[in-house]
């Protein structure tokens, strides 16, 4: 491991649980557990699993005139989501965009009464601030908070396994955020996640971040996770992985994301675009796109991985797409994957053919998730 | 029958001309649990460090190599309805593909238990 590699708080806990540690967006993070990928990711679907993600980006955002509503409408001058109409104690997704409709980074944006709480991805985070700061610093005051650790706890057990250290837990719906105290510490909780489960993600100061842990760790449903499991989690709940699945070279309406741009912001809304792009995403929205992100299933058990190309036809005459994510779903116990593919071939049901390994596999278009969401609405 | 090594971490196993071909504890253990094991079709001439087989993970595929010239001569069927067996028993039940070797010498040049022990 090179020492420019960062570390995050849990980095002593993450080796004492024996972690394989693996570079990833500049942070030297644990890849999995002793128990394995597998069991992990069967794990958090069964009980709860505990995730490191101290190296995402925690930003905070306060509006200089102390009105967290000019926060909210600065920062959708970044971003195509309605968070001016997002209540007190209330998160949602978003992007950033640029002037080409490409996405820069997704992330999430909670409205903390006070000001703004962004939680922005690993490998963006200095991006994405320096870009929030440059088009927002005369209205706002911009915070970067990358110090600070963050944990998730997510599946079906989360609730039981958090409630007895911090009882407000359990009375939050999805996407609820509230700041309270966890075994004695103050953290930002967030009812959220990345796997389609139920579950929370905390934020809290680096010098409490064991403490945190550990007391969630000694739960009897909850395991340490690694990214890998995070990440089969992550697509086996059809959600999208930036630098994968997203990128400036993909438009939100092309990465089937239009269910981010509230009513507000379309078309005939109060703020209709207003953010980098806007214009080639309403005409989007408006003509459609060539081409789309859809769910991929391949038939037998091999994976259909990140790079595949997709054809229509079994002979790999006709290329009409590429997968941007691939693995065997360990719940689904199938491959599953995720790409884009031309419109024409983008409904459910449809059979294209993958190429792998110099063979043509048919592979199906699917409704994402793959597996049934476990939120608490 | 003595079982030789490569630093790649396959293990062959000769009988005669006829050799089985698998993957160390080791190996097995690096990969974590395997969801999919196939080799190349029965018949396909392959040099000493081609891949003949391969073998994936949830999160990735890897290439085992033929750890010596020969032509495939079978595939561990066993391996499609269980990819487990794999880790389960690496250098026994879990082995992977069978090959006619070209040169039943070559192996001598490949490592001894003890070698690849020491890597």
């Amino acid at each position: 491991m090179t020492d420019s590699l960062q570390r995050t708080p849990l980095h002593a806990l993450n080796l004492e649980l024996g972690a394989k540690m693996v570079p990833f967006a500049g942070y030297e993070m644990p890849l999995q557990y002793p128990v394995g990928l597998m069991a992990e990711h069967l794990h958090t679907r069964s009980k709860a699993g505990l995730f490191d993600v101290s190296h995402m980006g925690q930003i905070r955002i306060a509006a200089r005139n102390g009105d967290v509503r000019d926060a909210a409408l600065a920062l959708e001058s970044l971003i195509p989501a309605d968070y001016a109409g997002l209540a007190k104690g209330r998160q949602r997704y978003g992007f950033l965009t640029n002037d080409a409709a490409g996405i820069l980074d997704d992330l999430m944006v909670a409205n903390m009464g006070d000001d703004l709480f962004v939680v922005v991805n690993a490998s963006c985070k200095e991006q994405d601030a320096a870009l929030i700061e440059a088009a927002l610093s005369d209205r706002c005051v911009v915070t970067r908070q990358f110090d600070l650790a963050l944990m998730a706890l997510q599946g079906p057990q989360a609730q039981e396994a958090i409630a007895p250290l911090c009882p407000a837990a359990a009375e939050m719906r999805f996407m609820d955020v509230i700041e309270t105290e966890l075994a004695g510490v103050s953290v930002t909780l967030s009812r959220s996640g990345y796997t389609g489960e139920d579950g929370y993600e905390i934020g809290c100061a680096a010098a409490d971040a064991e403490t945190v842990a550990r007391a969630l760790l000694a739960q009897p449903q909850v395991l340490p996770i690694g990214l890998g499991a995070r990440d089969s989690l992550r697509l086996e709940a059809g959600l999208c992985l930036y630098g994968n699945d997203i990128d400036t070279t993909t438009t939100p309406i092309e990465a089937s994301l239009a269910w981010a741009i509230q009513k507000a912001r379309r078309e005939g809304g109060s703020r209709e675009g207003g953010y980098p792009g806007a214009e080639i995403v309403l005409r989007q929205v408006r003509e459609g796109v060539s081409r789309k992100r859809v769910g991929l299933m391949a038939e037998g058990r091999a994976p259909v991985r990140a790079g595949a190309k997709l054809f229509a036809d079994a002979e790999g005459q006709k290329e009409i797409g590429l997968v941007t994510s691939g693995a065997f779903g360990p719940t689904v116990q199938a491959p599953v994957a995720m790409g884009y593919v031309a419109t024409d071939y983008a409904d459910n049901d449809t059979v294209l053919f993958a190429e792998l390994r110099g063979k043509f596999v048919p592979v199906h278009v699917r409704a994402m998730p793959f597996v049934a969401p476990g939120f608490k609405r | 029958m003595t079982t030789y090594y490569t630093k790649s971490h396959e293990w062959i196993r000769l009988d005669g001309e006829e050799a089985i071909v698998g993957i160390t504890a080791h190996a097995s253990e690096e990969l974590g649990e395997l969801v999919f094991v196939e080799a190349k079709d029965e018949g396909t001439d392959v040099a000493a460090g081609d891949a003949a087989a391969v073998v994936e993970s949830v999160k990735a595929a890897s290439d085992i190599y033929a750890p010596v010239a020969g032509v495939l001569s079978g595939f561990n069927t066993k391996l499609s309805d269980e990819p487990t067996l794999v880790g389960n028993d690496p250098e026994g039940e879990g082995w992977i593909f069978k090959m006619k070797v070209s040169n039943p010498n070559d192996v001598t040049s490949l490592l001894t238990a003890e070698q690849y022990k020491s890597l």
